[in-house]
């Protein structure tokens, strides 16, 4: 069910304090838990919790021909899939429309930012280079699932390593690994969103909040370069909001990084 | 503590024994039918269930949003699979045919009373004092097997958190709870002691322990 | 020369069994089952309101399974979505499941039993059954009884327990026959499938081989019930 109106009425009313329920501050992330290499045919993997959020991310790779504008470069497909088992509110059937979201929203992080070296990963221009594959899956949903996909994806690719192939009989060997690592760039970039609740805006909502939250703008960036953006949900913005959270974004990203470098170790 | 019992599991043989909730006789076997724990009176066995959904009872308060208004009547969610069912009759003044939604709108919660349960859903009735329209609070929701605990024997429990909290708290028998105080602290703090009581809810001696929780929070 | 299983374990071997219970927070019921790398999660939500309303069946519950892998388990990516395997994986583990849901508890009424295979070494349906089980007790549905389910094979001439990926394609000889069984604690047969070859009595051993195992699951089930708080504090 979703939050009754009068709780989310006590949200927006404590935000006016500068306050939420669970104490944390209007930029603070909840408590990150990041674990790699938790498949052991994932080609890269991350189980990251935030919070009660739980999702899990793999990484697949195999060969194909690449597209025809951009004949000397790997692929990426970024998929998700809010799995019914993480909350009463998903149904099963074909992929809603959050989880598309989801995915291109992440995809676009990816890409823009060009954290993966695509270059790198072909094999034999015009005719072989790899694919990479990011499946995201939502173990539990308690708000904010789309930022703790997109630390999950980082936390995947940052560890994943190539798959052993075959030359001559032109075959990937899965099971067996490369000493190599799919190649990214060093600096990070995380997906971050900020949600506007009254007058007010927050990072890393809960359920309860994200039910309170009138409208969202995730920007994917890296140290103060934005790759991407989107605002999404129904209420409209003013201009300085916006800029609040453009101003907010570099902050947020440095905090984010911090924790997620801390998660990692 | 209690003994876990599993479905399936053997938890008497002999005639003397008796068949409880959670249980059922099979030949000469009081076997668990249910996961919970379980409470052996006098030779009756029964299982109080950690989980599950709600029973509803005639008699019963709970608490509900507000689904569908029809011609006649509002339709509630009250957490159960059946429908919930206030008709205008239930209600304490006149209301109007085309004012229904100035009585309770879609999405508003509300405290009502099971008035009967039949094949057809569960009527709810508005019309006592206390009953109605939730304006303002905050409203959490626990598993309703957790709510004999969080009122307590005759409402301690409860009795205690309202003094400590300075709260006016509803418990709705279907785990939702209402929350009204003077200021968002003070419900919080409300909402942060229920939680304790209902993860410890299987421990003996709970009174005691959310006494001790209280003065530790207090310091 | 004598018969060798590959990672070495004895015939009546399992792989090392893991089961815990409250994985999945938001769920009514869930739980977590392993058989060496085999992992299953299974989550449950219900009983509830059945929805489309014409598939609501008045006479009893209806409870549904639904049967996912995770792309990434297996070692050549799987395209997420159902696949025409989910679904008959589904339709038998429902069956499985059925005889010990009291579902005349809930007429009208469905029960959601998701499952997934986060990593799949084979046996994946049967490590998902008893995640299932274990997610569907937690849940407080009134059931009859736990069922637990294992893999009998038979690899050319020898018949083993719990098979593994490398099992499941065993070539030597007459190959790998797979029969994934499931029983209730007191032997009754709730489920059983079998792809291969075998004689009628070879298999009447094959289901004298599961109740064993059967029975050393049920100990492993019942544990994780049992020690459910402790994990909660």
């Amino acid at each position: 069910m979703e939050t009754p109106k009068v709780t989310t009425e006590r949200i927006r009313e404590y935000l006016k304090q500068g306050k939420r329920f669970d104490g944390r501050k209007l930029d603070e992330f909840r408590n990150l838990t990041i674990e790699t290499e938790v498949s052991d045919k994932a080609e890269g993997s991350a189980r990251v919790k935030l919070g009660d959020t739980e999702v899990l991310v793999g990484v697949k790779m195999d060969l194909a021909a690449p597209y025809p504008d951009s004949p000397d470069k790997g692929n990426l497909m970024v998929t998700a899939e809010l799995l019914p088992m993480s909350s009463s509110r998903f149904e099963s059937g074909p992929p809603s429309i959050e989880s598309i979201e989801l995915a291109r929203i992440l995809d676009r992080m990816v890409r823009e930012s060009k954290f993966i070296e695509l270059e790198k990963l072909c094999i034999k221009e015009g005719e072989k280079v790899w694919n990479i594959f990011i499946d995201i899956y939502s173990m539990n949903a308690d708000g904010n699932l789309l930022d703790a996909a997109g630390i999950g994806v980082i936390a995947a690719l940052k560890t994943a390593r190539i798959p052993k192939y075959d030359e001559k009989e032109e075959k990937v060997v899965y099971g067996e690994w490369t000493k190599d690592k799919i190649p990214v760039k060093k600096d990070t970039p995380l997906s971050i969103t900020f949600h506007k609740i009254g007058e007010q805006i927050i990072v890393d909502p809960t359920q309860e909040e994200e039910d309170a939250s009138e409208t969202r703008v995730t920007i994917g960036s890296c140290n103060g370069v934005i790759s991407s953006m989107q605002k999404g949900d129904h209420f409209a913005l003013s201009v300085e909001e916006m800029d609040g959270i453009i101003d907010l974004s570099e902050k947020a990203w440095k905090t984010l990084h911090a924790k997620l470098e801390k998660a990692l170790k | 503590m209690r003994k876990i019992t599993i479905p399936g599991e053997v938890l008497a043989s002999g005639e003397d024994y008796l068949p409880g909730d959670g249980t059922e006789k099979r030949g000469n076997d009081i076997v668990a039918v249910r996961y919970g724990l379980l409470e052996e009176t006098n030779k009756l066995f029964k299982v109080i269930p950690l989980s599950g959904v709600y029973s509803p009872r005639r008699g019963n308060v709970v608490i509900g949003k507000v689904e569908n208004i029809t011609f006649n009547g509002w339709v509630l969610d009250i957490g159960t699979p059946q429908t919930a069912f206030i008709p205008i009759s239930e209600t304490p003044r006149y209301v109007d045919k085309n004012g229904l939604d100035e009585v309770l709108d879609i999405g508003d919660m509300a405290i009502a009373k099971i008035m009967d349960i039949s094949k057809r859903g569960i009527d709810l009735t508005i019309k006592i004092r206390g009953l109605g329209r939730i304006d303002a609070g905050i409203i959490m929701r626990v598993n309703s097997n957790k709510v004999p605990r969080v009122i307590g024997k005759e409402g301690s429990m409860i009795s205690m958190i309202k003094d400590e909290t300075k709260c006016d708290i509803t418990v709705g028998q279907n785990g939702f709870i209402w929350i009204q105080g003077d200021n968002v602290e003070d419900e919080l703090f409300a909402k942060k002691a229920i939680m304790f009581i209902v993860e410890n809810s299987f421990v003996e001696g709970l009174t005691e322990e959310v006494k001790k929780w209280f003065d530790g929070e207090k310091k | 020369m004598t018969f060798k299983r590959p990672d070495g374990r004895k015939n009546d071997e399992m792989r090392e069994i893991k089961a815990k219970v409250g994985v999945i927070k938001n769920a009514d019921g869930s739980a977590m089952f392993s058989f060496g790398d085999t992992v299953a999660i299974a989550a449950v939500y219900g009983p509830k309101k059945m929805h489309p309303q014409h598939l609501v069946n008045l006479e009893k519950g209806t409870l549904r399974y639904n049967y996912n892998m995770l792309s990434f388990s297996v070692s050549e990516r799987i395209r997420p979505g159902p696949s025409r395997r989910s679904q008959e994986i589904s339709k038998i583990s429902q069956w499985a499941l059925e005889p010990v849901v009291m579902v005349d508890k809930f007429q009208g009424e469905v029960i959601d039993v998701h499952v997934n295979i986060i990593q799949a070494n084979a046996s994946t349906r049967c490590a998902g059954i008893n995640a299932a089980a274990l997610a569907l007790a937690h849940a407080g549905v009134p059931m009859k009884d736990i069922v637990s389910s294992v893999s009998i094979g038979k690899l050319d001439k020898q018949l083993v327990v719990d098979l593994s990926k490398a099992e499941e394609d065993w070539e030597e000889g007459e190959g790998a026959t797979d029969i994934p069984i499931t029983m209730t604690s007191d032997g009754k047969i709730t489920h059983m499938q079998l792809d291969g070859q075998i004689k009628g009595k070879q298999l009447k051993e094959t289901i004298k081989m599961a109740r064993k195992a059967c029975k050393e699951i049920y100990e492993i089930q019942k544990k994780a019930l049992k020690n459910s708080l402790e994990e909660e504090k």
